[in-house]
């Protein structure tokens, strides 16, 4: 057995560290490109070119068609084939080079930012479709990071919300103790007894189907925060039970502290390290929840795009056989998860190594 | 035996009755019900509705209804669909058996499967071949399992090896019980691998985890100090000892298997509870959703029950302490 000896643990630590920094700065970049969509997305999401439907990702050239070379690395204006509406054609004699900073669809940032200029772009009648188009002839590539708005932030929504509660709900069973615990802790095991996608979607039924996207965003994110509460509640409930019993907590105590106040001033400080950890190993499951929900049409609807309804497309056999970039959503959330997996691991070492 | 199976029975059964409530609590808050959609419908009269609404008991308050919904469970009928007009049982039950069809084989294998790998990755952790099943196992756990589920489905399309969807082709009734079977068994190949690869991931990590808990105990290092071999020890001595965290992890792999069935069947058209309920739900058919997610969580009770007698023929420390 190579078992670990304490004269590597300054060692492992710098290795989690690292580890650590990787995936902070991944995720961090990932939602910052999300949140910028507007402006890295070379069109709006509901942009459509009917002439273009199901158009394969548009080819980057740097060699023009008589065998010159070009830096700016441009694209061939592309036609749809006139005995397969399936066939894309490139037209040699219509190049159109890469524009950064471009003119396109007027968007909006955070609420706050309206412009024009994209990162990059092609002028029309040329299309730059990084991934492809849908059978809309919308662009996946921006469609994707728009969609990332959604389904990104309605995994982080909903496990804030559901650490939230957790942190409520344990830390008030865990103080009081006694039949109050009990009581939280049956329900909490209610919770957790059914398997998780029947919950999550049986809970969805309860709710309306015909609504608002924004309604629909703020449902899916507390229907997944509702179901997730239970978890993150008996964490709290666990460290606070251990905490509760503490010299420097029945010191407070002895001065005359209130529950309220030692809950609030001594017990929920020490349980910020475990409801991190939590997050990260929720928000990537409550990501999957809200791809699920609208691949299913129980969440987010069109026009407006997440990962889960763009996938739901895919669903269609003719696209799922012929168009492969239709897939592509699907594979959007693994970089993300195995970031968000990695924190998990690494945050849980740590926490395993302080105890 | 009989006592502690009965507690731990009794404890199902709590449970049940729990989520019962719950869910009933849900419908409840339910704003509009199968009716709603009626009321729109010109054709329709207000009284007619009104009848309606006290045929199916809507007009009942929620613990009546509750009451009734019970003594209607306790004949096996669990509720009323609206939408097919017929006790929800009779749909529940064929499609309870499919997706059993799907879930027991899966698990199965997922257990078949992690069992040996998870305890040779433990004992070779840190070695080669321990980190080349991590990062499978990470790159598993990452996919999403409608991506899964979608490429089983492309598979069948372009392959043409195995059949589109389904469970039984159309004529197969007619050739005997033999070819019945065998088609059965073919449509069965994807669908099941599908939740396989959906569900294998957790498992294997949590069978490494447990034994690799047990490898650094004291007793496990003075088998090693008397020089028994690897494999001795691993299957021998390890695998037993951590049955007790195992079985319990049988019990909860039961959930994570149907959820990931659930998926599966929709998208490639098993007709198991995940589309009765998807179903209901478009349907507004509540007490078909209601019988559909309490058969999951019947399911989910009876796999931690029978955890609790494997663990009571396997772990002598519980029969002692009952």
């Amino acid at each position: 057995m190579n078992a670990p000896t304490p004269a590597f643990s300054g060692l492992r630590s710098t290795k989690f560290g690292s580890k650590l920094t990787w995936a902070i700065w991944f995720l961090l970049v990932v939602h910052a490109v999300v949140v910028l969509a507007g402006f890295v997305a070379p069109y709006s999401f509901e942009t459509q070119e009917r002439e273009h439907p199901y158009a394969p990702p548009t080819r980057l050239h740097f060699v023009d068609c008589s065998g010159k070379f070009h830096f700016r690395p441009f694209v061939y204006v592309t036609k749809a084939s006139e005995n397969d509406l399936n066939e894309y054609q490139q037209d040699c004699s219509q190049p159109a080079g890469i524009e950064f900073f471009a003119q396109g669809d007027r968007y909006t940032i955070l609420g706050m930012f309206t412009s024009t200029r994209h990162l990059f772009g092609v002028q029309s009648p040329a299309s730059l479709f990084l991934m492809g188009t849908d059978g809309f002839g919308r662009d996946q590539f921006s469609r994707l990071l728009y969609g990332g708005q959604v389904s990104l932030f309605a995994g982080f929504v909903a496990a804030a919300f559901s650490a939230l509660a957790g942190l409520l709900l344990g830390g008030i069973a865990g103080m009081y103790g006694g039949r109050v615990d009990d009581m939280a802790m049956r329900f909490a095991e209610i919770f957790i007894t059914i398997p998780w996608f029947y919950l999550l979607i049986a809970v969805r039924a309860f709710l309306p189907l015909q609504i608002s996207p924004l309604t629909a965003f703020l449902l899916v994110v507390s229907v997944i925060g509702i179901v997730g509460w239970s978890r993150p509640a008996r964490l709290v409930r666990g460290v606070i039970l251990s905490a509760r019993e503490r010299n420097f907590v029945l010191a407070a105590r002895g001065f005359g502290a209130s529950n309220a106040y030692l809950l609030k001033k001594h017990l929920m400080p020490l349980t910020f390290r475990v409801l991190l950890t939590q997050m990260a190993v929720l928000i990537p499951q409550f990501i999957l929840a809200e791809v699920i929900l609208s691949f299913l049409g129980l969440g987010i609807g069109e026009p407006f795009p997440s990962w889960g309804n763009m996938l739901a497309q895919a669903q269609q056999y003719h696209v799922l056989v012929s168009y492969w970039w239709m897939l592509l959503p699907g594979l959007a959330p693994v970089p993300v998860f195995l970031a968000y997996h990695s924190l998990a691991e690494t945050l849980q070492e740590r926490i395993k190594s302080y105890i | 035996m009989i006592r502690y199976l009965a507690r731990r029975a009794a404890h199902g059964l709590l449970m049940l009755f729990g989520v019962s409530i719950l869910l009933f609590l849900l419908f409840q808050a339910a704003p509009g019900d199968f009716l709603s959609d009626a009321r729109v419908n010109s054709q329709i009269s207000a009284e007619t509705l009104a009848q309606l609404r006290v045929q199916y008991g809507l007009d009942q308050p929620l613990p009546v209804r509750y009451w009734q919904w019970l003594k209607s469970s306790a004949k096996g009928e669990f509720g009323y669909s609206f939408a097919y007009n017929t006790p929800a049982s009779t749909l529940l039950w064929p499609r309870a058996r499919n997706t059993l069809l799907l879930s027991v084989p899966a698990l199965l294998i997922s257990w078949l499967i992690a069992v040996p790998l998870g305890v040779f990755a433990a004992g070779w952790k840190g070695r080669w071949a321990d980190r080349l099943f991590s990062s499978g196992t990470s790159a598993l756990l990452a996919l999403p399992d409608v991506l899964i589920a979608l490429l089983a489905l492309l598979i069948a399309l372009k392959t043409g090896i195995f059949p589109v969807g389904g469970m039984t082709s159309i004529n197969a009734q007619d050739q005997g019980t033999w070819a019945w079977l065998r088609d059965l068994g073919w449509h069965m190949v994807l669908p099941v691998g599908a939740i396989v690869i959906g569900s294998l991931a957790i498992i294997l990590r949590h069978v490494r985890a447990s034994i690799i808990e047990l490898m650094d105990s004291s007793y496990m290092r003075a088998a090693e100090g008397h020089g028994l071999p690897r494999f001795k020890l691993l299957f021998g001595y390890a695998l037993p000892a951590a049955a007790n965290p195992l079985i319990s992890l049988f019990g909860l792999s039961v959930a994570l298997l149907l959820s990931v069935s659930l998926l599966i069947e929709v998208v490639m058209s098993w007709p198991g509870i995940g589309p009765l309920l998807l179903e209901a739900i478009m349907a507004r058919d509540l007490f078909v959703v209601i019988g559909a997610v309490m058969l999951s969580t019947v399911f989910l009770v009876a796999g931690n029950l029978l955890g609790d007698v494997l663990l009571y023929a396997f772990d002598p420390r519980i029969r002692r302490q009952a």
